[in-house]
């Protein structure tokens, strides 16, 4: 290589990461509704028959305590709780790769929730709960950041809060 | 050459050096004026129920696919993270203006930048008047 070809090589390194330092900017419709907005309500929400907010909140704190969540912040007065959990995700194929081949398996995962009461009318409330997971690999390298979107999950959820509901109406 | 190439590389390093340093200064520094900014991200809307203005707003983040991580009804602040390989986070606070109105004011940081651009707050208070069925006003 000749010295100006190095030359011009190693400024071009250089000039870019001066770019690097540029970052993209935020998504066209990062704070739009999207056409799945509705659909999406839809499964993260269940109306319940009750003008007790408290009550239901209260329920919903034990339901989120019975799945293993710890409740991080929480304001009655807007009913919000908002709780997170922290899993081993580890699976043994990926215990099985990582011994063979070394290559990374997804370790450690943070479920972050927030869980909103709102009421209606004078007899109905509505409860809606969103998830978002980060998990990151056996190298601690973020992998993944995004919405839990499985509906079973959050069929799973309200099938549990209806129980709680009846067993804290009942003081049970 | 050899100098010339030197010489152009450190300019180059240190103009990097110095951009990281200086950055790490400045942190009430945004690219937009103080009043500007303030326009961008603040709107007015007719009514007086604060309470259902923080929920609305609340319902509003989570159609908008933000999970909430925090609200304060005393100081009528909301803020949300929404993840989607990139991190948003938003912050919204309500407060009164007379006995009709409430000021709305959010801001919101992409990774590590502060959101500057009009559009996005346009798109969070168009989602935000439809769900008060309300209109949103410009804040003067």
């Amino acid at each position: 290589m000749s010295t100006k070809a190095a030359a011009v090589s190693i400024i071009m390194v250089l000039l870019s990461f001066s770019l690097i330092a540029c970052q993209p900017r935020i998504p066209k419709d990062a704070l739009a509704l999207s056409t799945e907005s509705l659909k999406d309500r839809q499964l993260q929400t269940r109306i319940f028959e009750t003008n007790d907010e408290k009550m239901l909140l209260t329920a919903s704190a034990a339901v989120l305590q019975d799945s293993g969540y710890t409740i991080e912040e929480s304001e009655v007065l807007c009913g919000l709780i908002v709780s997170t959990r922290d899993r081993d995700v580890t699976e043994a194929g990926g215990l099985f790769c990582f011994f063979c081949l070394g290559a990374p398996y997804e370790q450690k995962q943070k479920i972050f929730s927030s869980l909103v009461t709102r009421p209606l009318d004078d007899k109905r409330i509505a409860v809606r709960i969103t998830f978002n997971h980060m998990i990151w690999n056996n190298q601690g390298i973020l992998v993944k950041n995004e919405r839990i979107n499985d509906p079973e999950i959050y069929q799973e959820f309200f099938a549990k809060l209806s129980k709680s509901v009846f067993l804290t109406a009942h003081e049970i | 050459m050899r100098k010339a190439l030197v010489v152009i590389s450190v300019l180059i390093l240190a103009l990097n050096v110095c951009a990281c340093a200086s950055k790490q200064k400045k942190i009430l520094l945004t690219q937009e004026s103080q009043v500007k900014l303030r326009s961008i991200q603040t709107r007015v809307f007719d009514t007086s129920d604060r309470n259902l203005m923080l929920r609305t707003v609340i319902a509003t983040l989570q159609d908008l696919e933000f999970v909430i991580d925090d609200a304060d009804e005393t100081l009528g602040t909301v803020s949300a993270t929404k993840l989607k390989g990139y991190v948003l986070r938003i912050t919204v606070s309500v407060r009164p203006r007379g006995d009709k109105q409430m000021i709305v004011r959010s801001n919101a940081q992409y990774n590590l930048q502060t959101v500057e651009d009009p559009e996005p707050y346009q798109q969070f208070f168009t989602a935000l008047s439809k769900a008060l069925f309300l209109e949103a006003q410009r804040y003067e």
